[in-house]
């Protein structure tokens, strides 16, 4: 079998065929073929309920869309124009980064903590604690939201019983409201950074720490000069999932306040449903999906960006 | 180590605050539980009672007059489909994303990893029209077939496949041996684990959904657990201990199957975290 030169001077013939350096045009194709095959069956969900929805969100952004679908008419931008005019959106825009912006640091910095604490504990324990944290996403966010709005309920609810502050309404208050919502978000959103923080610094080199200790370093030291470097990439991840979900955060708010009291909890996903679902007006919905898109990925892009740089 | 002592002060510390922590996230789930076998007089009593002391069932008898047993079959089935679609499209997938050189791979996967930092609830709402217009929007496979599409369960298993020797995978090819053939007999035994992770993630966060479901199934003959209680509280708000009665229905399976299994679960999670 003639073998092509693989790390020779020049390319193969071809630039493309580089992917194939070492195989014979035959086997090339039919490594091709049956690459192809063993995607098809998820290729095809993918395509059909990812990609293609994606491209409906952007182009019915354009539309004037309702229920009747036969009256719908091309309308340009005109779905963002209004967007940028509507006060509930706003108000939702403002919600959403209240939430992110609290959130997002809180649930990093909180797991990161947590983290540190339970890695180096036993493997039973340690497993424990990890469960543990995790309870709450795995709960389900209605099962835990419903006992939540039992608990902040003005009467019979648990908080007002311990602080004896019976009658006040925790979840009918403009400015409770929205610490109410980012507080259980909180506990649902911790679970799974604590399980990558773990991971992440079991995985750093002891021989590293154990050398810093002999050269004296304090543990502050040890943490930001060894450890801190080496679970930046989980940090990262840890910043950009949040992130994603803080922004979407809707199942607390459709279950706990339905967006009031007068618009102080609404978030973006919440006001999407809201229009969507209840108004019917698809156009407008997919329209404020699409900057809700635009939105995480520049908040993601910047978390990666500073991380990045951050590390130097 | 000579500030061993120290060390033992700090760590009995953290040890207690950890625990003072568990207590907080185990405590709402204890509280679902408990509250579901309280009698209304309890519950609305003005002090908590913090251990059912006489636990009843009348909760549960309300609970079942509902079509709460249909909810949680609804539930069972789309949470097994989509596992089972999900592990078998994204293990073949996986693979050849990890072990295969085929043009396009590249754009490909920089696509799927494109749009798994996407939001996923916001296609939701196309999806929706697009089930309508396929006609099988209220059924439960509007909810399977999307879950199955995300990429995720792709990104794992290519993550768990490149962990396979491409010697094998050579010797196997050398030795006359079918791509079927090498799939079933060689990988599939390696990505064995990564497999079980898959399955389980999928089939917890299946479960709970809650979004994709809620836009996809509004008729009570389709409902799910969650999207049954949802509408229990919006029915009956004040009936705590009917609602607690179905919460706990909808959280204590799910919290069994991640008990037994969270060893997959923790790698799944792990695994799948995109590193670098």
């Amino acid at each position: 079998m003639a073998q092509t030169v693989s790390n020779g001077a020049k390319p193969a013939k071809k630039p493309k065929r580089r992917e194939f350096s070492g195989m014979s045009r035959a086997l090339a194709r039919r490594e091709t073929i049956s690459a192809y095959l063993f995607l098809l069956p998820s290729m095809l969900f993918f395509v059909g309920f990812v990609l293609i929805p994606m491209g409906m969100c952007l182009v019915y952004s354009l539309f004037n869309m309702g229920l009747d679908t036969s009256a719908t008419t091309f309308i340009g931008v005109q779905n963002y124009v209004e967007m940028f005019q509507d006060k509930t959106f706003l108000r939702s825009l403002w919600n959403t980064i209240v939430i992110v912006v609290v959130s997002v640091p809180a649930v990093t910095a909180f797991s990161l903590w947590v983290g540190s604490a339970i890695y180096p504990m036993a493997s039973g324990l340690r497993s424990f604690f990890r469960c543990v944290f995790y309870l709450p996403v795995v709960t389900g966010s209605v099962a835990v939201t419903v006992v939540w709005k039992w608990m902040f309920n003005p009467y019979n609810g648990l908080l007002n019983q311990i602080f004896g502050t019976v009658g006040f309404d925790w979840l009918g208050n403009q400015k409770t409201a929205i610490w109410c919502i980012i507080m259980i978000l909180f506990t649902t959103s911790i679970g799974q950074p604590i399980v990558l923080y773990v991971a992440a610094l079991g995985n750093v080199d002891k021989s590293l720490i154990e050398a810093a200790q002999v050269d004296g370093a304090t543990k502050l030291q040890v943490f930001w000069k060894i450890k801190w470097p080496q679970i930046l990439p989980t940090t990262l991840y840890v910043l950009v999932i949040t992130t994603i979900n803080s922004f979407q955060c809707f199942a607390l708010i459709q279950l706990l306040t339905r967006g009031g009291p007068l618009g102080s909890t609404s978030t973006l996903m919440y006001y999407i449903f809201d229009v969507a679902y209840n108004y019917q007006r698809f156009g407008y919905a997919n329209a404020m999906g699409v900057i809700l898109a635009l939105i995480i990925a520049v908040f993601s892009a910047v978390q990666f960006r500073v991380t990045k740089t951050d590390n130097g | 180590m000579n500030n061993s002592k120290l060390d033992g002060q700090s760590k009995s510390y953290r040890v207690f605050a950890a625990v003072l922590l568990a207590v907080f996230f185990i405590f709402p789930l204890y509280w679902i539980i408990t509250g579901s076998v309280k009698d209304a007089i309890t519950i609305n009593a003005p002090q908590p009672q913090w251990f059912p002391l006489h636990p009843i069932m009348d909760n549960y008898v309300k609970l079942f007059r509902q079509p709460a047993i249909k909810w949680l079959v609804n539930t069972v089935f789309i949470a097994l489909a989509a596992m089972g679609l999900t592990c078998l499209t994204a293990a073949l997938a996986g693979y050849a994303l990890a072990k295969k050189r085929f043009y396009g791979r590249k754009i490909l996967f920089t696509l799927l990893v494109c749009a798994m930092a996407l939001p996923k609830q916001v296609i939701v709402i196309p999806l929706l029209q697009e089930m309508s217009a396929l006609g099988i929007n209220n059924t439960l496979w509007a909810v399977i077939l999307p879950t199955v599409g995300w990429p995720f369960g792709v990104f794992l298993m290519k993550q768990f496949s490149e962990t396979i020797p491409t010697e094998i995978l050579e010797a196997a090819r050398v030795d006359g041996s079918g791509e079927v053939r090498t799939f079933c007999s060689i990988v599939f035994p390696m990505i064995k684990p990564g497999i079980g992770a898959l399955a389980i993630f999928t089939f917890v966060n299946t479960w709970n959904d809650y979004f994709l479901q809620l836009i996809m199934l509004q008729q009570k003959e389709v409902f799910t657990i969650s999207l049954g209680i949802a509408r229990l509280q919006g029915e009956m708000s004040s009936d705590f201990g009917l609602i607690m009665a179905g919460a706990t229905l909808a959280a204590i399976p799910i919290v069994a199957v991640f008990l037994m299994f969270q060893k997959y679960f923790t790698q799944g999670i792990t695994m799948g975290a995109v590193k670098g």
